[in-house]
């Protein structure tokens, strides 16, 4: 077990920097997710802890290691890859083995500890198979199975659940995280699906572009996104971003239809000011004639059952919104919603870094 | 078939047996010859149907070969062609799959000037350099050697670029798991690469097998010595020995026994020998 | 070319390319270039003085009625065996596309003279031809013609060219059946319901869509007959009877080895490493065509 620092590194092919520099402090047993569109340089990250890349400047230790110039196999390391990597000519069992029959473990602890991991992942039947006798569900439990048997430090998962069907992929999702409970292994887990970070990480990394967005829990990052990407990243469907101006007074944001809305905070020193407001679909209710705020103009109306999305135009402006009421809901194309936002929900960004303005 | 004409198979079929009947026919008539006595095989017309000779033929080819062809016994020489053959396939492969592992899994400097010189060789058959290549083993004093008959033969741009083929479709993420497994390069090579490209070595063992069975130009150069002599070698010889005294029953068992292994392996590893010629001319 | 992932840089690498490479300086490179170089002397017919002479030898052989003679017998050669041994297997393989049952049959009765040694074609089919005992002689004799191909050039000629030619269906076959069998079934079908019969789907749909296995047959074909049917005429007529067998590559041995005329016979030498480079771009510049193919 381990601690991970990353200290200040950046990566760069030739001229190119793909990695900007980034700090981070992962602490022992703790399991956390870098999330990012693709190309955003997460799985370079991961793989520069690995050692499968090399790292161009800065340091990376693991432990009380400085890792920056040894082995993938000095590292004390695990790693799942996206196509899982099993060697196509090898039973389970020896899949499961090589590493450490290359470590000159013997026989007979090898054995033990294969029989031992076969047991956690229910995957005892198989160990005989080749890894072309299984399903994806099957492979995905052996790759992790031959991570768990070296018994690292540390494991990097490089987007282990990208290659299965929707239904597999929930229940393989909850399976690791039971699983990285139980072993208490500091994990660090790459993937580009939102909802697969906020459900596993105990914190999350967002990067864009090479930088980091923000750093902190999943309930950080929803609640009080650092920035507009971020905040358009997390949440399905995505954060409505509407347009607007700062009153005077810096308490209301004022819409181009003349609509207005009460801010969360004190943001007098930005009046007069442009900025982004944005505003998830989920909060943004039905106002039952109490106080009527805003109002949207209804398009088009998607059932999901738990949930109704309404797609339509903001207020008296033409911009897009979404919005997500509970339940079934009788709506007409055409009809005027009146809404209603609980202004601790609003959020509001610079339009040009792209910062969060309110503290 | 996409309609049903039955006339159209049927013609098919029979131009097909035709066809077959064409290729086979020259065989066909070597097994004849081979069946039948010494005087049978004077007599015109030669028989077109098999005698009771075959056994007795193959005992005296075998063992005593050709007398006056001035070559040694069949046997013998099949002997130094297997050896040839087996030298030939085993050493192209073996060279090739370390060089094509070299440029495919090293960045290191020259490679590509290493990938060109590999190359070359493609454009330089031994008969177009015959005389300056036998100077060369003569120098080395490797005529009348094994090793004069395979090694100038070994190097070999068509199978180096198809174990280069074979590896580029390995995907990446298998060498970083056995990296981070523990495993270094020669490790790796053996472990992981070797076994993946089984039935690649397989099925190029098949063609180059055949290949150096078969070889003619070189041996007659750097083999004087009648004890380095190949069957293929040694039916030029009797044909010449034909002149005086037609011995056809046995030149004509040597050239069975010449077609056999080859013949054997073609036909018994028919999906291996398809794959291998397939492969290397990509 | 090179992996994304790879091992860096240590003296393993150059371990592992040095066989093939010293096989290759030793055995490939040195004597092609002392072929090179040699066809720029002239050595007197004692071996004790060589003199350098420019381009001499290779003006020589263009001004040689003998070396031009060979040159346009072993075109005639080459194309007559690739278009003998292509149409007979384009033939066969087009009917054992039609076939479904025993198409792997044939198949495996069809492609063993692969198999079989150059030099053993020879063999078999100067047997068939004996002048004295062949059985054709002497089903040629019966039908009123008086075969010898050891006085005739012209029929040792054929000889030479059907034992090639039969040895070569075989690959022809294999090559052409393949192509076909990729051909989508669907494409095959659209054209039948368009009305077209057997044979004109034949020519209007398969050959224009393995065209690019046709050319590349020819190609291969040529360069068997240019380069590897040194057994067949070695066997079968030692280039003569009065020259009339006498190919390129049979010149080069010749000349070289039973004539020791070393700056003639290493000018041919570089006469057919021409060649077969020009045959070698050909041949590549064709396979990434048959990538999109």
């Amino acid at each position: 077990m381990a601690e991970i620092h990353l200290n200040k590194v950046h990566k760069s092919y030739g001229a190119d920097e793909v990695l900007h520099g980034v700090d981070w402090h992962i602490r022992d047993g703790e399991f956390v997710v870098i999330v990012g569109p693709s190309g955003c340089g997460k799985s370079t990250l991961l793989r520069m802890i690995a050692g499968l890349e090399g790292i161009s400047q800065g340091e990376i230790s693991i432990g009380e290691r400085v890792v920056n110039d040894l082995e993938p196999a000095e590292r004390d390391i695990a790693m799942v890859f996206q196509n899982y990597a099993l060697y196509p000519h090898m039973s389970v069992y020896n899949n499961m083995a090589y590493g450490l029959k290359i470590k000159g473990i013997a026989k007979d602890e090898i054995e033990k500890r294969v029989n031992r991991t076969a047991e956690i992942l229910e995957i005892r039947d198989y160990l005989k198979r080749s890894p072309r006798q299984l399903s994806g569900g099957q492979r995905q439990r052996v790759a992790m199975g031959r991570a768990i048997v070296r018994e690292p430090s540390v494991f990097l998962f490089d987007e282990p659940l990208s290659n299965l069907d929707a239904k597999l992929r929930v229940q393989m999702r909850l399976e690791i995280k039971k699983l990285q409970e139980r072993l208490g292994i500091t994990s660090v887990y790459v993937t580009h699906d939102q909802v697969e970070a906020m459900t596993l990480g105990h914190r999350l990394m967002v990067l864009n572009g090479g930088y980091v967005e923000q750093l902190g829990t999943p309930i950080e990052l929803y609640e009080r996104p650092a920035t507009a990407f971020v905040a358009g990243f997390i949440g399905s469907p995505s954060m409505n971003f509407l347009d607007a101006k700062i009153s005077e007074d810096g308490k209301k944001a004022v819409f181009p239809g003349g609509d207005a809305l009460d801010l969360p905070g004190d943001l007098a020193k930005h009046a007069n000011h442009r900025v982004t407001v944005g505003m998830r679909p989920e909060h943004l209710q039905v106002d039952e004639g109490k106080s009527e705020t805003t109002s949207q103009t209804v398009q088009v109306v998607e059932h999901l059952g738990a949930d109704t999305l309404v797609h339509g135009t903001f207020g008296s402006g033409n911009s897009d919104l979404i919005v997500r009421l509970k339940g079934i809901r009788t709506i007409g194309k055409g009809e005027v919603l009146p809404l209603a936002i609980d202004p601790r929900n609003i959020h509001v960004f610079d339009p040009d870094s792209g910062k969060r303005l309110d503290s | 078939m996409v309609e049903h004409r039955p006339i159209v198979t049927f013609v098919s079929h029979l131009v097909l047996i035709f066809g077959v009947a064409i290729i086979a026919f020259p065989i066909w008539i070597t097994f004849v010859a081979s069946t039948h006595e010494a005087a049978r095989m004077v007599q015109i017309p030669l028989p077109l149907l098999p005698g009771d000779q075959f056994f007795k033929n193959l005992e005296l080819t075998l063992f005593k070969g050709l007398e006056g062809a001035g070559a040694p016994p069949v046997g013998f020489m099949m002997v130094n062609s297997l050896v040839m053959a087996l030298m030939i396939a085993v050493g192209k492969i073996a060279i090739s799959l370390i060089s094509a592992f070299a440029i495919v899994y090293f960045k290191f400097p020259f490679r590509m000037g290493f990938f060109w010189m590999i190359f070359i060789t493609l454009m330089l058959p031994v008969e177009v350099r015959i005389l300056p290549t036998f100077e060369v083993v003569a120098n080395l004093g490797m005529l009348n050697t094994y090793w004069g008959l395979s090694i100038p033969l070994i190097a070999s741009a068509t199978a180096t670029f198809m174990f280069r083929q074979v590896f580029l479709t390995i995907p990446d993420e298998l060498l970083e798991a056995a990296r981070i497994d523990g495993a270094g390069p020669m490790r790796f090579f053996v472990d992981i690469l070797i076994p993946l490209s089984r039935t690649n070595i397989a099925a190029l063992f098949v063609i180059l097998f055949i290949y150096g069975w078969n070889q003619y130009l070189w041996p007659l150069l750097v083999t004087t010595d009648q004890s380095m002599y190949t069957v293929v070698m040694g039916i030029k010889q009797m044909l010449e020995a034909a002149e005086q005294s037609p011995d056809w029953h046995q030149i004509m068992m040597t050239s069975l026994l010449a077609m056999l292994p080859p013949v054997f392996v073609v036909v018994f590893m028919q999906r291996l020998f398809v794959r291998g010629l397939t492969e290397t001319e990509k | 070319m090179l992996k994304r992932v790879h091992f860096g840089p240590s003296w393993l690498p150059f371990a592992l390319v040095a066989p093939q490479i010293i096989i290759t300086v030793v055995f490939f490179i040195w004597p092609a270039s002392q072929a090179l170089y040699q066809s720029l002397l002239v050595e007197d017919p004692f071996g004790l003085k060589t003199e350098f002479v420019w381009f001499d030898n290779f003006i020589e052989l263009f001004g040689d009625e003998h070396y031009l003679g060979a040159f346009q017998r072993t075109i005639f050669f080459s194309f007559s065996v690739a278009f003998l041994s292509m149409t007979f297997a384009l033939t066969l393989a087009a009917m054992a596309d039609r076939v479904i049952k025993g198409a792997t049959t044939y198949r495996t009765f069809l492609i063993w003279p692969y198999a079989v040694a150059p030099v053993v074609s020879g063999a078999l089919w100067v047997f068939m031809f004996d002048p004295t005992l062949g059985i054709f002689t002497y089903t040629l004799g019966a039908l009123g013609y008086e075969w010898n191909h050891k006085l005739n050039g012209g029929e040792a000629m054929f000889l030479v060219i059907i034992a090639s030619a039969w040895k070569q269906v075989a690959y022809n076959f294999l090559f052409f059946l393949a192509a076909m069998q990729s051909i989508p079934k669907s494409l095959i079908e659209a054209a039948a319901i368009d009305g077209a019969g057997p044979t004109r789907r034949f020519f209007s749909i398969i050959l224009p869509l393995i065209s690019p296995t046709t050319f590349f047959l020819m190609v291969i074909n040529v360069v068997f007959a240019f380069f590897e049917t040194f057994g067949i005429v070695h066997a079968v007529t030692a280039g003569g009877p009065a020259k009339a067998t006498e190919i390129l590559v049979y010149k080069v041995f010749n000349d070289g080895f039973i004539g020791l005329d070393l700056g003639g016979s290493a000018a041919q030498s570089v006469i057919l490493m021409l060649i077969v480079i020009s045959l070698t771009v050909i041949q590549f510049r064709y396979v990434e065509k048959r990538v999109e193919y």
